[in-house]
């Protein structure tokens, strides 16, 4: 199992792969901080404005269960928009940094 | 492989219907149903409070003596147990056959798909606790049993943004392959082997005493018997099977869990008209709820004019009183869950990046679905089953899905109820095994891979010598449980839940992040994180309020009897159950009232259920100091190498090749 030597520092220097970091690490570090924010809004919100959780939205459905509803809609849509970015850019820049190399 | 899996799901859902028809025939003589002995047992099964936090403090009131009772048709129940056994049998024999070499066993050879690996990982994270403690939480109540279930499945926007992808492209078969790479591997895989087995100890733990509970509870099998049962059935599929009979076995867990609760909630559904409107007003104007909420909830002796007890049930702070202890939990989940070790493991068993990206993308519908469904469950319940007639069977409310299954099959014919009963005993069962085998296969990874196979054969050991390493690891690792397990019966086992997130969030999440994304990490700091971040965690769980501390029990005894006393004072005639309480309450006065914690303490020293508000940070400073501190010039060199392969995939350990 001969594996193939890289220059792994050359890499890491290659305008592609240094674009591809850059696109990932705003992405991936941004979204992520977004979500987290977003989740532990509800914990606090719970507790400390239970006003507002208490609105009635339609008939019984108050605010604060939309609230927690909401935030499984924005973790699956996070979840499929970072699969399309993914899908679209990382893995194509990936790809193409991998047939420069070879 | 995705065909057979449908199949066998299908096939065991109809033919457990259909042997469920031909072994009740037989036994009509005599009553073949079992009561189950809840009315001995009000705890709650100690691991299913994931909630980390104790059943809700017994009622001031004394107990009713349990009119409701839970029947689990014996025959039935068996039969489909044993449908399951049966099929994950023959599971284990055909992956017996694939299982040749160390990537076979620890890793299916890579050979799992991106959909298949994330039913998997649903299998693999959803305990009986998500399943019967969630839902029985919603129950009880209401909002706060549905925000607690929120964190579980944000806790996947982690894994899939920061973890899954640069773990499949730069790691191996566990976490001290991740960790050793460009570290010094001997000190680096030993402290990250003992963090892993840590880490699944407190959670098999917590999972084996409550599967042990549960079965006592739904078909009347002895503590013991049920243990040993579940321990041997869970050494067979990691022993002879690995990963690729582990991953079956949590798909087709899986697959009958989300069967199960979608079954159940249409059922749900249909009473309400299919109105979710309706289904709400249902709630808020359920007389027994309000009831509930006025007297056993929130303590009024009388109900406050033009206070709306129902709509209150909709509303946040009937459970989670402490929002920094939410917090405290949120962090440890959300970071926590990323560093699982038996969850890090499943993405070592799929082929490239994107698919585990892939699996983790399925997984988090597939949790965040079934979390969904487990509001409609837990609501449905109070609606129809009422919390008191709840609180009847359990106290914590976790038998509330098995009986609202009871209730709707039997709304539609007696028989029915029996079987849709019957069909949840088998699905928590499988969820009980499921869970299990993974936790075992990720322990025996971390000795056998790490320990035995780098550390002490200094990676010298060929295919033969390495499973046979892994297969005897897993046989001890399991034994270890089941008697871990049988002597943690009588124990307090709530805080072993919360200790295993802490753990894991404090101590493996900040290593294994800084290894991948900064330069300078190095051997100082991930060996200084994960030693801190674990002690710190079990030091603060160990004098935090999840421990037994004798002199709040004894105080709250005292007051049980208090109020009795008086009442008898007044001139009330006791009845004979509350005259039993009395003598009980009189004796754990008594038995506690000098006693201390573990720890030799009479109260907590640590405020909070959950340490990881504090525990991570630590967690995270203990590896930046350490490493800052013994900078390491040939760490800060590879951090290119490591940094390139995590992102792009290049050089990647395929499974196959060794």
């Amino acid at each position: 199992m001969a594996e193939r030597q890289y220059d792994w520092g050359a890499i890491a220097r290659n305008p592609k792969f240094v674009e591809l970091h850059r696109k990932k690490t705003v992405f991936l570090f941004g979204w992520w901080i977004f979500s987290t924010v977003y989740y532990f809004l509800l914990p606090i919100g719970a507790a400390y404005t239970p006003g507002l959780f208490r609105i009635k939205i339609i008939g019984a459905i108050n605010f604060g269960y939309i609230f927690a509803l909401s935030q499984f809609f924005v973790s699956w849509a996070l979840a499929i928009y970072y699969a399309h970015v993914a899908n679209k850019d990382f893995d194509r820049l990936t790809r193409e940094l991998v047939e420069e190399l070879k | 492989m995705k065909k057979l899996f449908i199949a066998l799901t299908l096939a065991l859902s109809v033919g457990s219907i259909a042997f469920a028809e031909t072994a009740k025939s037989p036994a009509p003589a005599g009553d073949p149903a079992v009561s189950a002995p809840a009315a001995t047992n009000p705890a709650a099964p100690a691991a299913m409070q994931q909630t980390a936090t104790p059943a809700p403090s017994p009622a001031a009131a004394p107990a009713v003596p349990a009119k409701r009772e839970l029947k689990a048709n014996k025959a039935i129940t068996l039969t489909m147990f044993g449908i399951i056994i049966a099929i994950t049998m023959a599971v284990v024999v055909w992956a017996a056959k694939r299982t040749k070499t160390a990537a076979d066993f620890y890793a299916a050879g890579g050979g799992i798909t991106g959909t298949q690996n994330g039913w998997a990982i649903a299998g693999d994270y959803m305990s009986a606790a998500s399943f019967l403690g969630i839902s029985g939480l919603i129950s009880l109540y209401g909002y706060d049993g549905f925000m607690y279930s929120v964190g579980w499945l944000v806790a996947y926007i982690t894994v899939l943004l920061i973890i899954a992808e640069p773990c499949r492209n730069a790691g191996k078969y566990t976490l001290g392959d991740i960790l050793s790479f460009r570290t010094e591997p001997k000190p680096v895989r030993a402290v990250a082997a003992i963090s892993t087995v840590a880490v699944s100890t407190f959670y098999l733990t917590a999972q084996m005493v409550g599967a042990g509970k549960l079965m006592q509870l739904l078909i009347g099998v002895p503590y013991k018997t049920a243990i040993i049962g579940v321990g041997i059935l869970m050494v067979g599929y990691v022993v002879f099977g690995g990963m690729t009979a582990t991953t079956w076995v949590q798909i087709i867990k899986a697959g009958l869990l989300m069967s199960g609760a979608f079954l159940l909630a249409i059922l749900v559904g249909i009473k309400a008209g299919m109105n979710p409107i309706q289904f709400f007003t249902d709630i808020a104007t359920s007389p027994a709820i309000a009831e509930h909420v006025q007297k056993v909830v929130l303590k009024d002796p009388l109900p406050v004019p033009g206070f709306d007890y129902g709509q209150r049930f909709l509303e946040p702070g009937l459970f989670l009183k402490n929002p920094l202890d939410q917090i405290s939990l949120g962090m440890a989940l959300v970071l926590g869950t990323a560093g699982m070790p038996h969850i890090l493991m499943r993405f070592f068993t799929v082929p490239t990046a994107q698919a585990a990206r892939k699996s983790v993308i399925i997984a988090m519908f597939i949790i965040g679905g079934f979390y969904v469904l487990t509001t409609l469950l837990g609501f449905g319940a109070a609606i129809h089953l009422t919390p008191q007639g709840i609180m009847q069977v359990d106290k914590g409310g976790n038998m509330a899905t098995m009986m609202l299954a009871q209730q709707l099959g039997a709304d539609i014919a007696p028989v029915l109820g029996d079987i849709f009963l019957a069909f949840l005993c088998a699905v928590a069962f499988a969820t009980i095994l499921a869970v299990v085998s993974g936790l075992v296969l990720a322990a025996s990874a971390a000795i056998a891979h790490d320990i035995y196979v780098n550390v002490i054969k200094d990676g010298h050991a060929d295919q033969h010598e390495q499973v046979m390493a892994a297969r005897v690891t897993s046989m001890v690792v399991g034994a270890a449980g089941i008697v871990i397990g049988i002597a943690a019966e009588k124990s307090n086992v709530a805080h072993l839940v919360a200790l295993a997130f802490a753990v894991a969030s404090s101590g493996n999440l900040p290593v294994v992040f800084l290894s991948l994304f900064w330069r300078k990490f190095n051997t100082a700091g991930v060996i200084s994180g994960l030693l801190v971040g674990t002690i710190v965690s079990i030091g603060l769980v160990m004098v935090s309020p999840n421990m037994t501390y004798p002199k709040k029990v004894a105080a709250d005894a005292q007051k049980v009897a208090t109020v009795l006393e008086k009442k008898q004072a007044e001139g009330a005639v006791l009845t004979a159950a509350q005259l039993k309480d009395l003598a009980k309450a009189k004796a754990d006065y008594e038995k506690n009232k000098d006693g201390k914690s573990m720890l030799d303490l009479d109260a907590p020293l640590f405020p909070l259920k959950n340490p990881g508000i504090l525990s991570i940070p630590i967690g995270f400073l203990a590896a930046i100091i350490a490493c800052l501190a013994f900078p390491s010039r040939k760490s800060e060199e590879m951090f290119d190498e490591i940094y390139v392969r995590q992102n792009t995939g290049i050089g990647m350990a395929k499974a196959i090749d060794h």
